[in-house]
């Protein structure tokens, strides 16, 4: 019980001492995932509309494989995007293995198939006679959408900090991705993985403190534009 | 308002994090985790990007992934410890130079009791032979790194065959493996810089150590160009000219003695 104390004893002091180092690896941890997550979002939700109100064979098959990509394994993800981005592979010279890049490309698409289903889900919860209406109306297809995008905003919101909160808790893919390199790809998971086991525990608490206050930060923040929006309905 | 607020907070953010350009000449690192973990490629590469030319990408891992991404063309230098594997890497043509410059010495650790009576034992391979006899836990690295090599040839030394419930394979760095050994109370073999640098954190105690078999070696070895054109050559000579430089000599002989009381690492190699 003791070293538990004396470990966030410790970590408490490195926190409010202002270690750089920790205060750098917590930016990029916060940087990659939420590009990552920016770019899921600019692809899935217009991807997950489309899928929800357009009809087309086997649309059964690809509802349920998004489904399943929600649950994709993250050490998975990071091994193809290795095999992809390393120099003998076919995006070998982009030269992004163990950079931020390559890690972002990693972490989309672990994001992807998240805010994907759950814009689907979103979408198909809007009532069909509302949908035909604005077409009635003379809407575009993409128009519709974004009506509807409007309405169901808080269920993407929703989407966004889910997705989120999967990226900034990975460290399968950064890890094989990113290869832990101080000062250039160490996240703040990896960096946990690392310290714990050189026994570095005040180090790992500390970090795992970090992590945690990121996800409260931003999920605070995501709150605050989805609440707003309750009000101001 | 406050959305609008929030929302460009946010995109300050991903801005911030593109603008951040890349470095130009990168050089890949292909090297061990004991080399990582006790602190020592740090100290070493800040000075060698000091001037801001080059930026090292180091990716810590085993000698046997190292020197596989080196067979892939990944890696643009490696800095290894496996002398049979690094000949016939250097032999099949992936590299060039093999320069042997470093070397420390494994130790053989084990629990405070030594259950298995191992403390005495002169030789490592009768310290093995106990430890099997004893069905004593081992944790092994088994991941094809240096030190399982070394690892695998003294157990080929004892005559003993590690299999069977006392052997743990870990699949892990040294750093891992030590935890693991710690909390299980077994014995392993670890290079002595890594069990230094963790010292403070472990209860394990140096059961056996000084047989010749224990010497550890360090080696760097140069991507062949040849073979692999995208191998940023010119960044790994300069790297391996830095590392067998006598200023580099002086940094790594000193290294150590102020945090751990003693030399980690001792230089074979005249530095020019």
């Amino acid at each position: 019980m003791e070293f538990i104390l004396e470990g966030f004893r410790k970590a408490l002091q490195l926190i409010f001492s202002g270690n750089p180092e920790i205060f750098a690896i917590a930016r990029l941890s916060l940087t990659v995932s939420l590009l990552a997550t920016a770019f899921a979002v600019l692809a899935g939700v217009p991807l997950g509309s489309w899928i929800a109100v357009k009809k087309f064979p086997l649309k059964k098959l690809l509802i349920a494989l998004v489904n399943t990509g929600m649950g994709l394994p993250p050490v998975v993800a990071g091994l193809v995007v290795m095999l992809f981005l390393a120099r003998s592979g076919p995006l070998g010279f982009l030269n992004w293995l163990y950079t931020p890049k390559g890690m972002i490309i990693a972490q989309f698409i672990i994001a992807l198939p998240i805010i994907t289903a759950l814009s689907v889900s979103a979408m198909q919860n809007v009532d069909p006679k509302f949908y035909n209406q604005i077409l009635a109306l003379g809407a575009s297809d993409r128009q519709a959408i974004w009506v509807c995008l409007k309405e169901i905003r808080l269920t993407i919101v929703a989407a966004v900090i889910a997705g989120f909160g999967r990226l900034v808790a990975e460290v399968g893919a950064v890890m094989i991705v990113g290869g832990n390199i101080r000062h250039q790809t160490r996240m703040l998971t990896t960096a946990t993985v690392m310290e714990t086991q050189m026994g570095n525990f005040d180090m790992a608490i500390a970090i795992g403190l970090v992590l945690l206050a990121l996800g409260f930060v931003v999920n605070l923040a995501l709150t605050i534009i989805q609440q707003n929006k309750v009000l101001t309905r | 308002m406050k959305n609008n607020l929030v929302l460009a907070a946010l995109g300050a953010l991903l801005l911030a994090g593109c603008a951040k350009s890349e470095p130009k000449n990168i050089i890949r690192l292909a090297t061990t985790t004991s080399v990582r973990d006790t602190g020592l490629l740090d100290m070493l590469n800040e000075t060698f990007q000091k001037d801001g030319k080059y930026t090292l990408q180091a990716i810590a891992v085993g000698s046997g992934q190292a020197m596989q991404l080196g067979r892939t063309g990944e890696a643009d230098i490696l800095w290894v410890h496996s002398p049979d594997d690094e000949k016939k890497f250097v032999e099949e043509g992936y590299g060039i130079e093999r320069t042997t410059f470093l070397h420390n010495d494994f130790v053989i650790l084990g629990p405070e009791a030594d259950p298995a009576k191992v403390k005495g034992a002169k030789k490592a391979e009768e310290a093995f032979r106990k430890i099997a006899e004893a069905k004593a836990g081992f944790v092994s690295r088994a991941d094809q790194s240096g030190t399982h090599k070394k690892e695998l040839k003294l157990w080929a030394a004892a005559k003993v065959k590690p299999a069977g419930k006392f052997y743990l394979e870990a699949g892990q760095g040294m750093a891992g493996t030590l935890s693991i050994a710690e909390e299980k109370k077994a014995y392993v073999l670890a290079d002595r810089s890594t069990w230094l640098s963790m010292a403070k954190n472990l209860k394990l105690g140096i059961v056996s150590e000084g047989d010749d078999l224990l010497i550890n070696r360090y080696s760097l070895i140069l991507a062949n160009p040849a073979k692999f054109p995208k191998v940023n050559a010119p960044g790994a000579r300069a790297y391996f000219d830095f590392v067998l430089s006598k200023p580099a000599k002086e940094l790594i002989e000193k290294f150590g003695v102020e945090k751990y009381g003693q030399q980690l690492f001792f230089y074979d190699y005249a530095a020019k």
